[in-house]
């Protein structure tokens, strides 16, 4: 058990008597998606150092609609789990201000945009999910850091849960939850059974702020801190990084005075 | 040439050391042909032809060692497998039809390459990198226990990756540890392989259980369009929220009309309802990389620029002479888009 018995995540006593469902939701501290990000001269990584930093713009989408199912009375919880350094807390009091009830910061001192890889959170989801025992895991469809887009689809494969990537819009009626996700020739819905993992594209919703009296109730909610180590899980990286480059940059280009002037260029 | 001969001989290496001490028992080249090694490539389709991704991973798996195997998989989709046996560089066709694979379903779908994977050994695993290949390969690969590499764009060394990361601001290159291979394939990135080849063997499979009974298909709202693909256009127009309505897109829809090109959107566009999601360029939509990207109205966000800085000739036409997209475009034409583009058509039918 990755969670000794002073743990204060349990599993509901009377799991029937929850009519509600308890949503996970994971979020993920990245590079403020507004800043041009510089590689290190040791071409080792991206620079960090100095960097604004913010929740990925697809977990707060997540977070929006976790929060937003509570609101009509669907979900009965919203717990909120990050996998970083000591900084991603400060992410995690943004989803507690946003709406979410409780926190969960499993520590690490890993990278998340390189080092700890989708496989290595999946498994460490996976025991959140064991300890939190919720009926639909969150995420966002991908994060801006490493773009890889992996995390939910893994998580469910390890779960043996459903999937539903790239949503763009939940229903959940009597225990059935419908699913339209984006794909490439346009929309498909599909039908999936509980508990399930539901990636958020950018169309699911508009992500709200927080307010400030809500950022000050955010303070007193909990927080529960894990070591990485104690989750049983090798997070050891199977990816070696070799190098990170600047792409090839392109050649300075030419301003044309007209239409003319452009289609004789081309 | 050289290549194969390569393969060849580290085929016939393995042949004689690795699977017998593996296998504990007798050395025979039948064992391996069936045991070790090989790439298995997940095929895209519509159920009429194989996806034009699928082509371009063609090209990738032909950089690993090993004999490509393709899967076609889905309901009714006949066709598609004696299309995809023509593939030139395609060694064999693994062909499943069920219900259970109609429309994609990646529960099932994953069953089936995690089984496949399992019954033959291969050594990679890849998928195009679009929503479907996106949906299912890491699924996959967690069930293999492993660490799966997105968008790779270039093939260093057969356990040597590049891809792009934070929107294409930087490259990194990666060395997978994991003993077999996932990669989802950016098309961008590698040419089209050729159809019209020698039909290989089509060997058809069923699972025991295709159906995980997890997920239903329940309806597709396809976007229908005369216009090339695109992912695969080569040329593409896109348009930002100076359009201003999406009537005025129409511009935009006659402009590819002209030059045989499809129409793309910026984020902006898509949010303010000027065009639907699948016509997004960008970090979170579509990557493209025309011979020919002419934006319109698009300030040019890090965002959008991921999906389209691979264009091999970029034009701007944009109000706006700091807008960032000049700093990339190889033209630019500080004008107001609804004289300029109206002009460019004159120009171009003349």
């Amino acid at each position: 058990r990755p969670c000794g018995a002073r743990c204060p995540i349990r599993r509901p006593f009377l799991r029937a008597a929850v009519a509600a469902m308890r949503i996970l939701v994971a979020v993920k501290r990245v590079v403020d998606y507004a800043v041009k990000v510089r590689v290190r001269a040791d071409k080792a990584a991206v620079e960090l150092k100095n960097t604004k930093m913010s929740m990925n713009p697809f977990c707060e989408i997540a977070l929006e609609e976790a929060v937003r199912l509570k609101e009509k009375k669907i979900a009965s919880e919203v717990v909120a789990v990050s996998i970083g350094p000591k900084e991603a807390q400060e992410t995690l009091r943004t989803a507690l201000a946003i709406g979410a009830d409780k926190a969960i910061h499993v520590t690490t001192t890993l990278r998340p945009d390189q080092e700890l890889q989708p496989l290595a959170t999946a498994k460490v989801l996976g025991k959140v999910v064991d300890q939190v025992d919720p009926s639909l895991v969150l995420m966002g469809k991908q994060s801006i850091d490493s773009d890889a887009s992996q995390t939910g689809q893994m998580l469910a494969g390890l779960l043996g849960w459903p999937q539903a990537t790239f949503a763009s819009e939940i229903e959940i009626q009597d225990g059935a939850m419908s699913v339209t996700r984006e794909v490439d020739s346009g929309l498909s819905t599909i039908k999936l059974s509980t508990p399930a993992v539901v990636t958020c594209d950018l169309r699911l919703n508009e992500p709200r702020y927080a307010t400030l009296p809500n950022i000050m109730k955010a303070r007193k909610k909990p927080m529960d801190t894990i070591k990485i180590e104690d989750t049983g899980v090798d997070v050891t990286p199977r990816l070696k990084v070799l190098s990170v480059e600047e792409p090839a940059q392109r050649q300075a280009g030419e301003k044309v005075g007209s239409v003319e002037e452009l289609v004789e260029k081309l | 040439f050289f290549g194969f001969a390569v393969a060849g001989m580290r085929a016939a290496l393995r042949c004689s050391f690795r699977v017998p001490r593996r296998l504990g028992g007798t050395p025979s080249c039948r064992m391996f042909s069936t045991t070790e090694g090989g790439i298995l490539l997940l095929c895209d389709h519509d159920n009429k032809s194989v996806g034009s991704s699928t082509l371009n991973a063609v090209t990738a798996a032909a950089k690993l060692p090993g004999d490509l195997t393709l899967l076609v998989c889905g309901e009714n989709c006949e066709s598609v497998a004696q299309e995809a046996a023509k593939i030139k560089g395609v060694s064999k066709v693994i062909h499943s039809d069920h219900a259970a694979f109609g429309h994609g379903l990646s529960e099932n779908v994953t069953e089936l390459v995690v089984e496949l994977q399992k019954a033959n050994g291969f050594e990679y695993v890849l998928a195009p990198s679009n929503t479907y290949g996106k949906d299912i390969l890491p699924r996959a690969a967690a069930n293999l226990d492993v660490q799966p590499i997105s968008e790779v764009i270039e093939i260093k060394t057969p356990d040597t990756f590049v891809r792009p990361v934070y929107a294409g601001n930087a490259l990194a290159t990666m060395q997978s540890t994991d003993s077999i291979k996932l990669l989802t394939i950016r098309s961008t990135a590698f040419e089209a392989a050729e159809l019209g080849g020698d039909a290989v063997s089509i060997e058809t499979f069923t699972p025991a259980k295709p159906d995980a009974g997890m997920t239903t298909w329940v309806k597709d709202e396809l976007s229908k369009s005369e216009r090339p693909e695109l992912g695969s256009a080569s040329v593409v127009i896109s348009g930002g929220r100076a359009l201003k309505s999406a009537e005025n897109f129409q511009m935009l829809y006659d402009l590819a009309d002209d030059l045989k090109g499809a129409v793309g959107a910026s984020r902006a566009a898509v949010d303010a309802g000027y065009a639907p999601n699948d016509m997004q360029v960008g970090q979170t939509g579509k990557v493209v990389a025309p011979d020919l990207y002419i934006a319109v109205g698009i300030s040019g966000a890090i965002q959008h620029l991921a999906g389209m800085k691979d264009s091999k000739t970029i034009v701007a036409i944009n109000k706006d002479e700091d807008a960032p997209i000049f700093q990339v475009a190889d033209y630019g034409l500080v004008g107001d888009l609804f004289e300029e583009v109206p002009k460019l058509r004159e120009k171009i039918s003349n």
